[in-house]
């Protein structure tokens, strides 16, 4: 059968082109690799090379012809034993099915409406496991929280290992992973050397080859070498391959402001890593939470970005002396109940945020205050729920202002929860600055239990 | 290729004579061309033919506007992955590539229709549609990938590698990347960890000459590829990546060495690719005639194609075998042309395994 040679489509965006030249003339054998034709796009020009073999028929678009459209037939190529001038007449193409436009799938009329675009279910009423009467209850700190999440996780799954920077034998640069080299040995505690990117790869490899692991950074600052293994490597990899790659990764360590260390670590990713589908992330506050969402990233089937705090690691809290403390993902965690205003907060700021409701309720404010404690997906409904209830929101946020995870809670109380708002959701946020060094500028600069107070009076008409 | 002279004091590593630098290129040296049956010879010939007529066919569709995108053709490059995956352990070993990953995936015995119809972005693909040319995997063949950023599969086969450490499972991870990727930075974080681990890890780079449209020359201090792992203590071997039994002969040495526990191999496959870049790539970077001579004397099926008919195939059994391809081509063409697009309530599905 004679082949239709087509205009040729010669970049993802070329709708159309110039048939500069023709290299062959009809009758001329072709074999493959041949140059038959210049193609001029808008780029540039292009050889179009024969991939078949036979005898070049009737030539149907001259040369010099602008605006052929993709997909016309050009020419035809005659087979072997084939006649030439049967080959030479050729029906013009109807239609070139391609990007964009909808192929072997027959029309239906709302097709791609919202109706048809079916979102996954959240889940609901998913709540914090009941702690048992008469459970005891232990003082930790954040950091030991942490450190028997891993532990408990490291025994239960031979498949979790730690690597990192200073994780082994150094114990940890914030001893977070003390005393782990000792239970579980070289093997399963590796120390790394300083090289993010390259060691942010190997972690997500090995989890696409099978393992659990958890991957130490010194602090989220440095992450910011590695963050392509974190984004286009693991969050991606499970929808790219249509549900076949999983990538269950733990990327962990501090992030946000720590003390007088300067702008280039002083930084939260929070806002960053939750914009990025295919990523859980998480940023508890005290110890319980720490632990139980510890537990629950290791054992999570997607890759977790794991956000602590350097500043309230050496903090003790109460935690409930249970076998297997996991805590749900993707739940946020009223901290103290309140009915006048809200006050949304995460990691860090959930400590000034508590102590500001304090504050206001010798002041007759009565200050409902959350914990978000994952950022992605949020806990869109706890928020909107205890806005109904009080109809006022402030934000507070260890972060810069600018597309943070603030800014996304106000997105969120205008398009679902307008009704119910009785003053401006307001952000209560670090100053948009690189954090200085200086200690009073560095007050200046970062998030204060004052600030959110101001904040709350003025939602409230209060001041 | 200098010897490491015997009863010395060693005076550097490259001297040492237990330091394995140039020793697996020694033993390479001995015999470069695999000994194979009539069999095997056929069998290669056969996987090389059918990615070059796969990949003739996905530049039409491309031409045809049914594969959208970015799509790189193998053609040129097939007696690499031919020659290395021939070498693997089914089922135990895993693979790593960049963007330019149809070849690959052929080599695998991977049906090609779901590769054809992951290229036209359809439900029947591989990845479902969501992939694209340069996002395939297969877990069921330890095949992982299918990147598209340069030089990231280096690191990820690092990872891989190191699972097959941990869990003690006696394979080895063969990670390849190109000339390009060959100047990234994590390439060389990676080389320092699996030298420093002794990963079983094969780095392969298909040296094709040009990253994109820059010759090696203009991007690369040092050309001999081979030798990027000196500092790393890494064995290095230098393979015409245009015969497909040289390939196979120096991957049946780097996975004895990889094997014995004895860190990683790096091996460089000179090779060269007849199509632009990419699709849209015009090529106007090398001559015509530099392609040319290379199709007419280098090539890989034409190279083997020699060796059969000398051995007693006849043409007329080569021709037959190229038509029975060019129709399992067309079949897959066919069925990545006809069949639907993905559902649209697939849109939302696979960005997280489990539900929150």
């Amino acid at each position: 059968m004679a082949i239709e040679l087509k205009m040729p489509a010669l970049s993802p965006t070329m709708e159309e082109g110039t048939l500069a030249k023709w290299l062959k003339q009809e009758g001329d054998e072709i074999v493959a690799g041949d140059i038959i034709a210049e193609i001029e796009t808008d780029k540039a020009t292009m050889e179009f090379e024969a991939v078949d073999e036979g005898t070049l028929g009737k030539i149907l678009v001259a040369e010099g012809t602008e605006n052929v459209k993709v997909g016309t037939v050009i020419a035809m190529l005659a087979g072997e034993g084939e006649d030439v001038s049967a080959a030479a007449e050729a029906a013009p193409v109807e239609d070139v099915p391609g990007e964009g436009k909808d192929v072997g799938r027959p029309e239906s009329s709302g097709e791609g409406s919202e109706a048809e675009i079916a979102k996954p279910a959240k889940k609901t009423g998913v709540k914090d496991p009941e702690i048992p009467h008469g459970t005891n209850m232990q003082t930790i700190t954040v950091r030991e929280a942490l450190r028997d999440g891993m532990a408990e996780e490291m025994r239960r799954d031979e498949r979790v290992f730690v690597m990192g920077e200073e994780v082994a034998q150094y114990q940890g640069a914030y001893k977070v992973t003390q005393g782990l080299l000792d239970e579980f040995g070289p093997k399963r505690v590796i120390d790394t050397p300083i090289t993010e990117y390259g060691f942010a790869g190997i972690g997500t490899g090995a989890a696409m080859g099978g393992l659990r692991p958890i991957v130490e950074f010194m602090t989220f600052n440095f992450a910011m070498q590695a963050i392509d293994h974190i984004i286009n490597s693991a969050a991606k990899t499970n929808y790219m391959s249509g549900g076949q790659m999983r990538c269950p990764v733990v990327f962990r360590g501090p992030n946000a402001a720590a003390s007088r260390v300067g702008a280039q670590h002083s930084q939260n990713y929070g806002p960053w890593y939750a914009s990025v589908p295919g990523l859980i992330v998480i940023a508890p506050y005290d110890a319980s939470d720490a632990k139980g969402l510890m537990k629950a990233a290791i054992r999570c089937e997607d890759p977790v970005v794991f956000l602590e705090n350097e500043l309230v690691y050496g903090r003790s809290f109460e935690l409930p002396e249970l076998d297997d403390h996991v805590l749900p993902i993707g739940k946020a965690r009223i901290m103290r109940e309140g009915s006048d205003v809200t006050i949304v907060a995460y990691s860090i700021a959930v400590g000034l945020a508590l102590e500001a409701a304090e504050e206001l309720a010798g002041e007759g404010i009565d200050a409902e205050v959350i914990d978000l404690r994952t950022l992605r997906p949020l806990d869109k409904e706890t928020v909107l729920e205890s806005l109904k209830k009080t109809n006022r929101m402030v934000i507070a946020e260890e972060g810069w202002p600018t597309c943070s995870i603030a800014s996304e809670i106000v997105a969120i109380c205008m398009e679902e929860g307008f009704d119910h708002l009785d003053a401006p959701v307001t952000r209560v946020c670090d100053e948009d600055v690189p954090l200085p060094y200086a200690a009073n500028l560095e007050k200046l600069a970062l998030i204060d239990t004052p600030k959110i107070v101001k904040a709350v009076k003025s939602v409230c008409y209060r001041d | 290729m200098a010897k490491a002279p015997k009863n010395k004091t060693p005076r550097s590593p490259a001297e040492n004579p237990d330091f394995a630098l140039h020793s697996l290129q020694e033993e390479f040296e001995k015999n470069k061309r695999f000994d194979a049956s009539k069999e095997q010879m056929q069998d290669f010939y056969e996987q090389m033919l059918l990615i070059r007529r796969f990949e003739e066919r996905a530049g039409q569709l491309y031409g045809l506007g049914l594969i959208g995108g970015f799509c790189h053709l193998y053609i040129g490059q097939e007696a690499v992955a031919v020659g290395l995956q021939s070498a693997l352990t089914e089922k135990l070993d895993s693979v790593i590539t960049g963007y330019r990953d149809h070849g690959h995936m052929l080599a695998y015995g991977i049906d090609p229709k779901v590769i054809m119809a992951e290229l036209t972005g359809r439900e029947a693909g591989i990845s479902k549609g969501k992939g694209g040319s340069m996002h395939m995997f297969s877990t069921e063949h330890k095949f992982y990938g299918g990147h598209g950023i340069v030089g990231a599969q280096v690191a990820l086969g690092g990872g891989l590698a190191l699972a097959h450490q941990y869990n003690e499972d006696g394979g080895l991870c063969l990670a390849y990347f190109g000339d390009g990727a060959a100047n990234q930075g994590q390439v060389y974080e990676t080389f320092n960890m699996a030298a420093l681990w002794k990963l079983p890890i094969v780095f392969v780079i298909e040296n094709n000459q040009y990253a994109m449209g820059t010759a090696v020359s203009r991007s690369s201090a040092e050309t001999e590829f081979y030798r990027r792992g000196t500092a790393f203590r890494i064995p290095g071997m230098k393979v015409n990546g245009m015969d497909v039994l040289e390939v196979r002969q120096a991957a049946e040495i780097a996975f004895k060495h990889v094997r014995e526990g004895r860190g990683p191999v790096l091996m460089e496959c000179e090779t060269y690719r007849y199509r632009g870049h990419s699709m849209s790539d015009p090529a106007k970077y090398r001559t015509r005639e530099e392609v040319q001579d290379m199709r007419e004397h280098r090539d890989p099926i034409e190279g083997l194609k020699k060796t059969l008919i000398e051995q007693g195939s006849s043409e007329d059994d080569l021709k037959a075998i190229d038509k029975d391809i060019r129709k399992v081509v067309s079949e897959a063409a066919d069925f990545a042309e006809n069949s639907p697009e993905p559902d649209p309530s697939e849109l939302y599905t696979d960005v997280l395994v489990e539900e929150y």
